[in-house]
């Protein structure tokens, strides 16, 4: 053994390994799938339908069902984020340093033996060179730190030293990310509920559980209104929305999709609509018998004496779309007729086919005459506060990730040495901490630059 | 000139640079690849003049919309943010030689949308969902990111074709360097990175503006997730792992399938937000 480190110290440094990172992140890609494939959030039945009862043990068994809240998933994100921190933590503890120095220092041999160095031959003295390269360099890359190395001048200058801290500023993004994330599931809510055009509500429903969730506010629709192109394709939903407080009108105003209503940190937003449930209905009824007509209102869940007092009639509820054999007959109204000594049943009115009923052949035929049509309209409910930590990591990640990869540290070194014969050489290297390649086609780029500003000496 | 004679033109185009560039390669005239280069950026100006005309044809139908909403559109987008970027990258690395992968992908690319008979090229206004001013950065920032995998995947297929060693004269002798084309790779790489991560960050804005939530793991927006893990992996074991070569070429490519599936696959196979395109 001659590993003899404390426990904590296995665990830090089991953490600490970036080969754990990408273990973690091929886990997660891999794992992400499955929720794409696999049905989410279904029923028991869709799931023994789909998949059979075996399968569907096991898919209770791991949360597959609503595999990205499941707990083994979220372990895995609670492994990544303890990794990053970790990490982080000993990356940081070394960086810093580098970032901020107590004193700027440069090995001259390392950029002189750099295979990228450039070097100029001047036929002017030594000395005047030197002043001209360093007033060159302090524009080039900033303050010059200026070093003599026996009769050679070392001139060094460099920028982007900060950037270094970028690869953090992304890492510190995805765990601000995780927070908001978890912010907004412990102290938000996703809620949705139906509002009929001229209804109040105090209460909406939550996604998953359809528990009731009470809201300090009331919200009415006034009115809702859809638009359609010429093509039949949807153009607008809007819905107008009044929003009271304590009895007192606080806001009245429209909502569509794309443009929600944000009031006191819940957000309305406008996410469906449908056919409300009428109140009433007018009906014709006609005797077969004696052909007599009569034209009436019935309230929904009203049930009426039918002509002749033959036995009664209940007008049950109404659908927006009746699947009939098949076809959708759209808006339609169910009743109950109970003639006296028969059985009572069940007849559907659909009203855009009024004949649908006679078709019945049966003592009283029922015909939808006229009701008042009314909206539905359907809200998505949401409350977020964890919203603004995520806005905020998306920020840090953008920025982190363009220090991270568009920008370095480099340092640059002009060293001016006498010549011999007269003249000077005048050597000039860079070291960055990221993309050589650029580095090499900069120093050539800043050499023709150089020799430019130096003929005009 | 109208829209569709324009990228018509365009796809020709694209076909005809194609050909020059894969000449090139197989004849080993260098002449070839740089006619293929004009051709190319003839056909992305054409392109452009494509979708700039397809945005006024649909104000003049009476209901203005960006050119950035269903399958047609896209692929025809995509085509030009792969010809934008592959000439950016010509010009500032002076190299030609993968031209020969990266024209037939923006060929395939405009020239799936103008045959695919599923693909409709009709100009239809806006669902309600789509109005909104994130639709064309969030679109425009995607498909950057998903050009610059497209790039990042015909770079890396090289290492699978040319040797390490090439005698001079050799039938790979066109193609860039193993050193070249490690750098290409990971800054194609980078850029895809970036405008992905941009891109998955305007679409959680958008949803979270249009339906109150920034993720709702929409399949669209998982695969979108997996393709961002699979370059985060590069982005590791290149910068902290220093793998390099054919190992990392193969990350790149799984990374490229990624985006494929995210791109086609879940649009074809699975249901979701993102159906329309």
């Amino acid at each position: 053994m001659k590993n003899q480190d404390s426990i904590p110290r296995q665990i830090w440094v089991f953490f600490c390994s970036v080969k754990l990172t990408v273990y973690i992140l091929v886990l997660l890609a891999v794992t992400s799938i499955i929720g794409t494939v696999v049905l989410q959030n279904g029923s028991p039945g869709q799931y023994i339908d789909l998949y059979g009862n075996g399968l569907y043990n096991l898919i209770k068994v791991l949360h597959i069902d609503d595999m990205y809240h499941a707990w083994w998933f979220l372990f895995l994100l609670l492994l990544l984020c303890i990794n990053i921190v970790v990490c982080s933590v000993e990356r940081l503890s070394l960086v810093w340093k580098t970032i901020f120095p107590k004193q700027v220092r440069f090995h001259p041999d390392r950029f002189l033996k750099s295979a990228t160095k450039q070097t100029i031959t001047v036929e002017h003295h030594a000395d005047r060179m030197a002043d001209s390269c360093e007033t060159w360099l302090s524009r080039q890359a900033g303050p010059v730190i200026l070093q003599k190395d026996q009769n050679t001048t070392l001139l060094y200058a460099e920028k982007g030293r900060w950037t270094r801290i970028g690869v953090f500023v992304v890492h510190a993004s995805v765990l601000l990310l995780l927070v908001g994330a978890l912010v907004g599931s412990m102290f938000g809510f996703k809620a949705s509920v139906r509002i009929d055009e001229g209804s109040q509500i105090r209460q909406v429903f939550a996604a998953k559980t359809r528990e009731p969730i009470p809201l300090d506010f009331a919200i009415t629709c006034n009115e809702f209104e859809v638009k359609f192109y010429d093509t039949g394709a949807p153009e607008e939903f809007r819905s107008n929305l009044t929003i009271t407080e304590n009895g007192q009108e606080s806001i009245t105003t429209d909502i569509r999709v794309n443009h929600p209503l944000r009031y006191k940190g819940i957000n309305i937003f406008q996410s469906s609509y449908g056919t409300a449930t009428p109140d009433a209905a007018v009906l014709a009824i006609v005797d077969n018998q004696t052909g007599d007509e009569i034209s009436r209102t019935i309230q929904v869940g009203e049930t009426i004496i039918l002509p002749g007092d033959q036995g009664s009639f209940q007008l049950q509820g109404f659908l927006p779309h009746f699947d009939f054999r098949g076809q959708n007959l759209e808006e339609t109204f169910f009743g109950k007729v109970s003639l006296t000594g028969e059985q009572a049943f069940q007849i559907g009115l659909p009203v855009k086919f009024p004949t649908f009923d006679k078709m019945r052949k049966g003592r009283f035929t029922f015909v939808v005459k006229d009701f008042e049509k009314r909206y539905y309209t359907g809200l998505q409910v949401t409350k977020d506060p964890g919203v603004w930590y995520v806005y905020a990591g998306f920020i840090m990640m953008i920025l982190g990730c363009w220090i991270t990869f568009f920008m370095s540290h480099q340092s640059y070194l002009v060293a001016v040495q006498p010549r011999d014969e007269g003249g000077a050489f005048i050597y000039l290297a860079g070291r960055t901490n990221r993309n050589t390649q650029d580095m090499k086609r900069r120093l050539a780029r800043m050499k023709t630059h150089l020799e430019n500003q130096l003929k005009k000496v | 000139m109208n829209s569709s004679f324009a990228l018509s033109s365009t796809t020709f185009m694209y076909g005809l640079a194609t050909v020059f560039y894969i000449g090139s390669f197989a004849f080993k005239q260098k002449m070839l690849a740089k006619i293929g280069f004009f051709v190319l950026v003839a056909g992305m100006v054409f392109n452009t003049a494509g979708i700039g005309l397809r945005w006024m044809e649909s104000y003049q139908m009476g209901f203005g919309r960006a050119p950035f909403t269903n399958m047609y559109e896209s692929l025809v987008f995509f085509s030009w943010t792969m010809a934008a970027l592959y000439i950016f990258v010509e010009l500032k690395y002076k190299e030609q030689g993968f031209g020969v992968f990266i024209a037939p992908l923006i060929f395939l690319a405009i020239a799936y949308a103008s045959f695919d008979s599923s693909i409709s090229a009709r100009i239809n206004p806006l669902i309600p969902a789509l109005k909104s001013n994130w639709l064309i950065a969030h679109v425009v920032t995607c498909f950057l990111g998903y050009a610059g995998f497209a790039l990042a995947f015909g770079c890396s297929l090289i290492y699978f074709i040319k040797p390490r060693q090439t005698a001079n004269a050799s039938f790979f002798d066109r193609l860039p360097d193993w050193e070249v084309i490690d750098e290409l790779t990971y800054q194609m790489v980078v850029f895809g990175f970036l405008f992905l991560t941009i891109g998955i960050i305007t679409g959680a804005v958008w949803a979270n503006s249009a339906w109150g939530k920034y993720w709702s793991w929409d399949p669209k927006e998982t695969w979108s997730l997996i393709t961002w893990f699979v370059y985060a992996i590069f982005m590791h074991l290149r910068l902290m792992r220093g793998w390099h070569g054919k190992n990392l070429a193969l990350v790149s490519i799984i990374g490229f399938m990624a985006v494929l599936f995210t791109y086609f696959g879940v649009n074809f196979l699975l249901s979701g937000l993102h159906s329309y395109g």
